[in-house]
């Protein structure tokens, strides 16, 4: 036991956004209850979300630069940490801009949204800097349990009540296998730090007993598989993404992902890196798998939450490729790939939440006919990010999957490589489908009485494009501090 | 003796948790989930883990037990009728529980002969001193993260379960 146990002064420093977030979340709950209804209506709680997760990239970045443990080892700062806070934060900041207009549309009170909003990315941010099961663990509660309530945030609307209670109930499942998980590592190591996992497992003792540690990380990539929706466990994802409020779909897909993911890399890149070639064929049958499912799902879809959340199922397919090749240059690629991701994926779902109207009427990949000729700029920015997503040059999600399947051809994974590309074939004709409808049918009814960008989702629009293109023109900017963040464990 | 409490406590547990599932109505499925928290409480004990066992009977077979009966009896919650089963269930049910139950003995088989037997009252950290120094010191940031956990979980019900007004 530390004699001194009072935190160091840069550890708070470390966990600076964590603080920020957690501090903003509860302003706005204080807010609400000291200003009574007439902030609700107002924009209020919104703004301070927005100016709490905007702070939070320089804390991130502070945070960033003074490397090293906090709090007992129980979090550790590295390149790593930071890459994913900064994620996790600008997918928030985005989800909030969208978010502004759809609240207004669907009356909702907005300061329990921005309020749960903030929790989440809190819990995603200590997800993504742990360095311990327990912290990882209750990261990924806090995450989890908000996500829940935000799936099901308008009350009265049925299709937000079935994708809460699926969510809930599948999410909480995950979640017990993933602690189940950590109580039998706890029981064969005798500790949940990642690196003294990791230590255990190389040492001689704990080999004798490898079918335990065995049963321990297959019920951690059970529950993992399940939050980051890879096959076979993706069942909840369509359900969940086409019933929750469009912006939730899109926080959803990208945030919670991406800290779920980070965490799947820390704990399988440190703690069980020295068994990774036991658990590598289970990650790339189940990458197979998810690219299968996913993109072969999408061809049929006509809801097109309903094909994104098909899509995003395909794309946590890609990224498990590139964890199945268990390589550092795998790593750099799975980030690279998730920040490509978030930013097209939170890009399609601003244009649905834009498109679909007031109670979401208007979901149907059909509805969109005609919007190329009434709506050009909204189109060609839905173009940017659907282009993207099928991997053309000069967009971020082209070098997403060339590092990726670079990774795999290097890890020895040539047929993996080879799979995949056939699937991100396919994937094109569902992504081209929606190109097709926007610009060579003529406008229906549903294009009537369309509002113009409100400047929130017009902001998030534009934002996530030039992200998009950055990536895609200058993607070794991210690809080197993700290449130099990505030795974890070492 | 002690072998001797843990072999009963573990049989009544093991009968309980099965009573469980087995009974039709809600009431005698709580009531005997109660039976499982119990016994599990003294088999903490009997480790040596003072705390968690107190816990575990104020917190699970308490507190969160007279939740359980409460959200019962105000569903008025009656037996439950059995639908006639799926086909799969009627197919795979029984092998893949035989499967289930052959690969759990077979973990367990395997790692028997490690030759660390859980000696009763080996372990004496388990005091309500000792959780609450380390809660305090090595597990300060978790303790107080926690508290994150449990706002969200006092948020998300008044989002979904309070009464609009306007």
């Amino acid at each position: 036991m530390p004699d001194n146990f009072l935190p160091a002064g840069v550890e708070y420093l470390r966990i600076l956004p964590e603080i920020i977030l957690t501090v903003a979340g509860t302003l706005i709950m204080l807010l609400e209850g000291l200003a009574g209804d007439s902030v609700k209506t107002r924009n209020g709680p919104g703004y301070l979300a927005l100016f709490a997760l905007v702070a939070a990239i320089p804390a991130s970045l502070v945070a960033g630069a003074n490397p090293g443990f906090a709090f007992s080892n129980l979090l550790v700062i590295d390149g790593f940490a930071t890459f994913f806070r900064v994620l996790v934060v600008v997918v928030g900041i985005l989800t909030v801009l969208v978010s502004f207009q759809y609240l207004r549309r669907e009356n909702a009170s907005s300061s329990e949204y921005f309020g749960l909003i903030l929790f989440s990315v809190t819990g995603q941010c200590v997800m993504a800097s742990s360095n311990e099961l327990i912290m990882m663990f209750i990261g990924l509660e806090i995450s989890s349990i908000s996500s829940y309530v935000l799936a099901g945030y308008l009350r009265d609307d049925k299709r937000n009540n079935e994708a809460a209670i699926k969510y809930f109930l599948l999410g909480s499942f995950a979640t017990a296998f993933f602690l189940y998980g950590i109580a039998w590592i706890y029981g064969v190591t005798g500790t949940t730090n990642l690196d003294q996992i990791r230590y255990a497992l190389l040492s001689h003792d704990v080999a004798s007993s490898s079918i335990l540690v065995g049963v321990a990380a297959s019920l951690m990539l059970v529950g993992l598989a399940f939050k980051v929706s890879a096959a076979p466990f993706q069942i909840w994802a369509p359900d969940v993404y086409q019933g929750a409020p469009a912006p939730i779909s899109a926080f959803l897909s990208a945030g919670p992902k991406a800290a779920a993911f980070a965490i799947f890399l820390r704990l399988f890149m440190t703690s069980f890196q020295p068994i990774s070639g036991r658990w590598a064929p289970f990650v790339w049958s189940s990458a197979l798998l998810t690219m299968v499912v996913g993109n072969f799902a999408a061809l049929t879809q006509s809801n097109i939450k309903r094909m994104l959340a098909y899509s995003s199922i395909a794309n946590a397919g890609y990224v498990l490729v590139a964890i199945a090749t268990h390589s550092a240059i795998g790593t750099a690629a799975a980030m690279f790939y998730l920040a490509a991701y978030a930013f097209m994926n939170v890009g399609a779902f601003a244009v649905v939440t834009h498109f679909s109207r007031q109670g979401e009427r208007f979901v149907n990949i059909d509805d969109l006919a005609g919007l190329g000729w009434k709506q050009p700029v909204t189109a060609a920015l839905f173009s940017v990010f659907l282009l993207s997503f099928v991997g053309v040059p000069l967009t971020g999600g082209f070098f997403g999957k060339f590092y990726i399947f670079k990774a795999a051809l290097d890890g020895g994974y040539t047929w993996l490589a080879i799979l995949g590309l056939l699937n991100s074939a396919v994937a094109a004709y569902y992504y081209l489908r929606i190109l097709v409808v926007m610009y060579m049918k003529e406008p229906g009814e549903s294009c009537e009485n369309l509002s113009p960008l409100a400047p929130g989702v017009s902001l998030a629009l534009w934002g996530s494009a030039l992200a998009t293109l950055v990536l895609g023109i200058f993607p070794s900017v991210i690809l080197n501090f993700a290449r130099g963040s990505a030795t974890l464990g070492r | 003796m002690d072998a001797f409490l843990f072999l009963v406590l573990a049989a009544i547990a093991v009968v309980s948790a099965l009573n469980l599932v087995v009974q039709t109505h809600p009431i005698s499925s709580a009531l005997s989930l109660v039976g499982v928290m119990g016994s599990l409480a003294v088999l903490y004990l009997l480790l040596g883990a003072e705390f968690i066992a107190a816990a575990q009977m104020i917190v699970y077979a308490g507190a969160i037990m007279v939740l359980f009966i409460f959200v019962i009896m105000l569903l008025n919650a009656g037996g439950e009728r059995l639908t006639r089963r799926s086909a799969y269930v009627k197919i795979f049910g029984v092998p893949l529980m035989a499967l289930f139950l052959g690969l759990v003995s077979f973990v367990i088989q395997a790692a028997l002969p490690r030759g660390e037997m859980v000696v009763f009252g080996a372990f004496t950290h388990g005091g309500p001193a000792d959780i609450g120094r380390s809660l305090f010191t090595q597990y300060l940031l978790p303790f107080e993260v926690v508290s994150v956990l449990i706002l969200i979980a006092i948020l998300g019900a008044i989002v979904l379960a309070r009464k609009e007004i306007d």
